[in-house]
């Protein structure tokens, strides 16, 4: 799956550093094989000081399973205009979700992080299940999750 | 317009209801089971208390959270490995490792998704809107066939395959109902139309302070187990951590290093709304409940079994009418009144025969009767009467909707009927009545067909080709249903030294041992149709005896010229005749306890007999019969002096109209016994009655004070099923 995120949904956050220079990246994640129904799965991204700066993506549908993201919904206020326009079906076990993003230079090698919190009916909530930093040298670089996540990658 | 939604919608959705059902009933069962495996809790110990004890066996703990079913589980983390595991919800003690069903998980998500993602979600919430349309439709027309509400509980007429339906339906209504509504709640919240309480949470300073022991936590320690949902531990190493605790009054953040609340979001009157559909819904934590809908559910196999098995028996009864142009097009319209579906033969043999000349006709049942019809160059009624003069099946709001037409179309009345009875034809008279009233023209005078003569049929034929312009053949041949053979096995003659010979027949499949003949399934008091060789109309007897008899029992008087009960009486053993089996489930003893008054002359003791002999649980039956001579033919004799021996027959009055001090008959002796009649009629009893016309009207008009001193009427006893008569 190929997703370039519109300028409109690409939230004044994680734009505002710079609006001009923009570099595409790769998020890769694969769940495990844990056999359960579709896990709901959040990517967003923290500055350096650990302050939310917006959500890449959501996917899962049905709000009312959003507050089992905990730390997604404590960090961003847990407000769906948060993932307006950003949201797509939950992730069936073993599957994996690739999409790219178009994120602002300045983002990167900047002491941001790539947050990825998960959850599934009947199952654990896995609050920043991984945690990867937006540097440039960890590119394609696979990262275990301690929950559902197999790996994640993010390459630039 | 209910009937027809309810048949339709039924046997459209039914495999998909039957799924979604069955997967109910199966899921109805968990909460019994988890209330077995877990261990209640008592309103002890405290949130702080159980964080504690757990949080001392792990190295960090995630979530503790009550599970809808009341088991309390608790996500950690030790090192690398991520687990949920069951703990005593007092004493945090673990108690091995959760893992949701698989089982379960997959009836789940049939039950609310038939695997099909969201659209197979959006079929189960239609699926929940058709259940509860179905069993309120359902419930509507059984409380109309029934007399009203007080009589929802009364016994239901009809064939086993209704009485399933209705008498498992009462019984699962409540509980279809319930699960179908809070089905639909559930699937409409799903989909967003029930708006979700607002995920925000308030910004929240905490002190980050270092943290405390859970233990000792203030807000923790204030709130009861038993009122626990989920609280949610701060990561490891977070200095300003929160704990979030949702219980029943709300959600609320707590400062991990004071213990003090930071922020309270009290749970809303939705929220509320909603565990209580769930609740309502799952049976979760609410066994009993869950039971209850469950076994609702688990009749919804029988509802479409025997649903689809009379709707399709109804249909088969309705001949297909070919070739059936729209009304709005027609140039004749045909409209039909049938009470069982005879007359639609009639119908569709004339629709043949006007299309065949040329015409565009449209058939149609006369309840059904609209403006539309009115511009078609003209109607064709053909009529059926039910009983004396009343309106058939398909034509009782007939007469309201053409008080309520305008347009003048001229008109050619049928009455089929039967010249024994009083009002022959007397519905179709009222129909002609109505007509001339309007002033609309006829095209000819209304015709009256005896006993569904073929040739009387042919001859209007005749004389509407004569009016229409062109010759009009009506060859209608009655379709009876496949025959078999029966031979006689024995027979008693009653009645021939007072001129009023009466058989008793016993038939049974031809063929010995394996190549025997099945015989079809009935009851007494169906009847028995035997087709005699020199004509195709059957003449019909009712049955003296069930299936499990082994044997169709019938009991004939021979009439001067009856061609069927002739031959019948020239039978010898070993003869054969050809035969079908009708279900006649108007005339049947109501199910329960209730005593039964049995009235019956002549032949008619018949039916009456079969219900003595079916009689093992011995409820109260008073049987009042009359005949001719005791000498010469008082049917069952014996049988019925066993039968009262047995119990099976409580009492039995005879009266016989040429006994040695004079002439009396059955109305007599049920005039004589009115004060019994009363006291049995105010307990419930059920009156069935079983012979010659005069003899029904006699005896009705024997009972009619009886009753009428109670407050009832024999109206009100007959819509409600307990006054039945058979009567030829």
């Amino acid at each position: 799956m190929k997703f370039i995120l519109p300028a409109i949904a690409a939230s004044a956050a994680l734009l505002a550093p710079g609006f001009a220079e923009a570099r595409q990246i790769t998020i890769e994640t694969t769940l495990k094989n844990y056999g359960g129904n579709g896990a709901y799965l959040v990517l967003y991204v923290t500055d350096a000081a650990g302050k939310y700066k917006g959500a890449l993506w959501m996917a899962g549908g049905k709000a009312k399973y959003y507050p089992h993201l905990s730390d997604w919904r404590r960090a961003s206020g847990g407000a769906l205009a948060e993932i307006d326009g950003v949201t797509g079906a939950s992730i069936g076990s073993g599957k994996t979700l690739k999409m790219s993003f178009d994120l602002a230079d300045a983002m990167i090698d900047a002491g941001y992080k790539l947050h990825v919190d998960t959850a599934v009916e009947d199952g654990r909530d896995n609050p920043s299940e991984a945690v990867l930093p937006l540097d440039a040298s960890n590119s394609g670089k696979p990262v275990p999750g301690k929950g559902y996540v197999k790996s994640i990658s993010v390459s630039f | 317009m209910f009937r027809r939604f309810h048949s339709l919608a039924g046997v459209a959705l039914a495999l998909g209801l039957v799924l979604i059902a069955l997967t109910g009933a199966a899921l109805s069962l968990q909460p019994a089971l988890d209330r077995l495996a877990t261990p209640a809790i008592a309103h002890s110990a405290s949130v702080a208390a159980l964080a504690e004890a757990v949080a001392a066996r792990h190295q960090s703990i995630d979530l503790i959270r009550k599970r809808a079913d009341g088991s309390m589980t608790v996500a950690f983390t030790d090192g690398d490995i991520a687990g949920v595991e069951r703990v005593d919800p007092v004493t945090g003690a673990g108690l091995g490792d959760f893992r949701a069903s698989e089982f379960t998980r997959l009836i789940t998500n049939l039950h609310r998704s038939f695997l099909a993602g969201d659209a197979g979600r959006a079929a189960a919430g239609v699926g929940a809107l058709a259940m509860l349309a179905l069993t309120a439709s359902g419930l509507v027309m059984l409380v109309r066939r029934l007399g009203g509400l007080r009589a929802l509980f009364r016994s239901i007429p009809g064939t086993p395959a209704q009485r399933w339906h209705g008498g498992l339906g009462r019984l699962a209504a409540a509980g279809l109902l319930l699960s179908s509504l809070t089905g639909l709640w559930m699937s409409a919240s799903t989909f967003g139309f029930i708006p979700e309480r607002d995920a925000a949470i308030p910004a929240l300073v905490a002190s980050a302070g270092a943290p405390a022991q859970v233990g000792t936590l203030g807000a923790l320690k204030a709130v009861d187990v038993a009122d626990l949902r989920e609280l949610t531990f701060p990561a490891p190493g977070d200095n300003a951590g929160v704990y979030r605790l949702r219980s029943s009054a709300g959600e609320a953040w707590i400062d991990a290093a004071t213990g003090e609340a930071l922020a309270f979001a009290p749970a809303t009157t939705l929220d509320r709304i909603q565990d209580l559909v769930r609740i309502l819904h799952t049976g979760q934590g609410a066994w009993a409940l869950g039971l209850w809908l469950g076994l609702s559910a688990a009749a919804v196999p029988v509802f479409a079994a025997t649903g689809i098995l009379s709707w399709r028996r109804r249909r088969a009864a309705r001949p297909r009418i070919a070739r059936n142009v729209s009304a709005r097009s027609a140039e004749t319209v045909i409209l039909v009144g049938s009470e069982g579906n005879s007359t639609w033969g009639f119908a569709a043999t004339l629709h043949a025969a006007l299309t065949a000349a040329g015409h565009s006709v449209h058939t149609a049942a006369m309840n059904d009767l609209a403006p539309v019809h009115a511009s078609a160059g003209r109607l064709l009624i053909l009529s059926a009467t039910s009983g004396d003069g009343v309106a058939p099946a398909s034509a009782k709001s007939f007469l309201a909707r053409l008080a309520a037409l305008n347009d003048a179309v001229p008109v050619a009345v049928v009455g089929f009927g039967d010249r024994n009875f009083g009002r022959f034809c007397g519905f179709a008279d009222d129909v002609t009545a109505a007509i001339e009233a309007k002033g609309w023209p006829q095209i000819l005078p209304m015709k009256r067909i005896d006993r569904r003569s073929a040739q009387e049929f042919a001859q209007w034929g005749h004389d509407l080709g004569a009016a229409l312009g062109h010759d009009l053949a009506l060859e209608h041949i009655s379709e009876s249903p496949k025959t078999f053979a029966l031979e006689l096995v024995e027979r008693e003659d009653y009645g021939v030294a007072v001129g009023a010979p009466v058989a008793i027949l016993r038939f049974r499949a031809p063929g010995t041992g394996a190549r025997a003949g099945r015989l079809p399934s009935f009851e007494p008091g169906d009847l028995l149709a035997v087709l005699p060789a020199e004509s195709p109309m059957p003449r019909f007897y009712s049955l003296a005896s069930a299936t499990r008899d082994g044997l169709l029992e019938i009991c004939v008087r021979r009439r001067d010229g009856g061609l069927c009960s002739t031959s019948l009486h020239a039978l010898a053993p070993g003869d054969l005749i050809q035969a079908f089996v009708r279900e006649n489930p108007a005339f049947r003893p109501n199910s329960g306890g209730a005593p039964l008054i049995l009235i019956g002359a002549g032949a008619g003791i018949g039916p009456l007999a079969g219900f003595v002999r079916a009689n093992r649980a011995g409820r109260p039956v008073h049987l009042y019969w009359g005949g001719r001579s005791a000498a010469s033919d008082f049917l069952y004799e014996r049988e019925l002096a066993r039968r009262l021996a047995e119990k099976r027959l409580t009492s039995l009055t005879t009266a016989f109209s040429r006994g040695p001090d004079g002439g009396v008959y059955v109305q007599d002796r049920i005039a004589a016994d009115a004060p019994r009649l009363r006291e049995l009629i105010r307990q419930g009893a059920q009156i069935l009655v079983c012979g010659g016309c005069d003899m029904a009207q006699a005896v009705s008009h024997a009972l009619d004070p009886v009753v009428r001193s109670l407050g009832l009427d024999l109206a009100i006893l007959k819509s409600s099923g307990r006054y039945v008569e058979d009567v030829y």
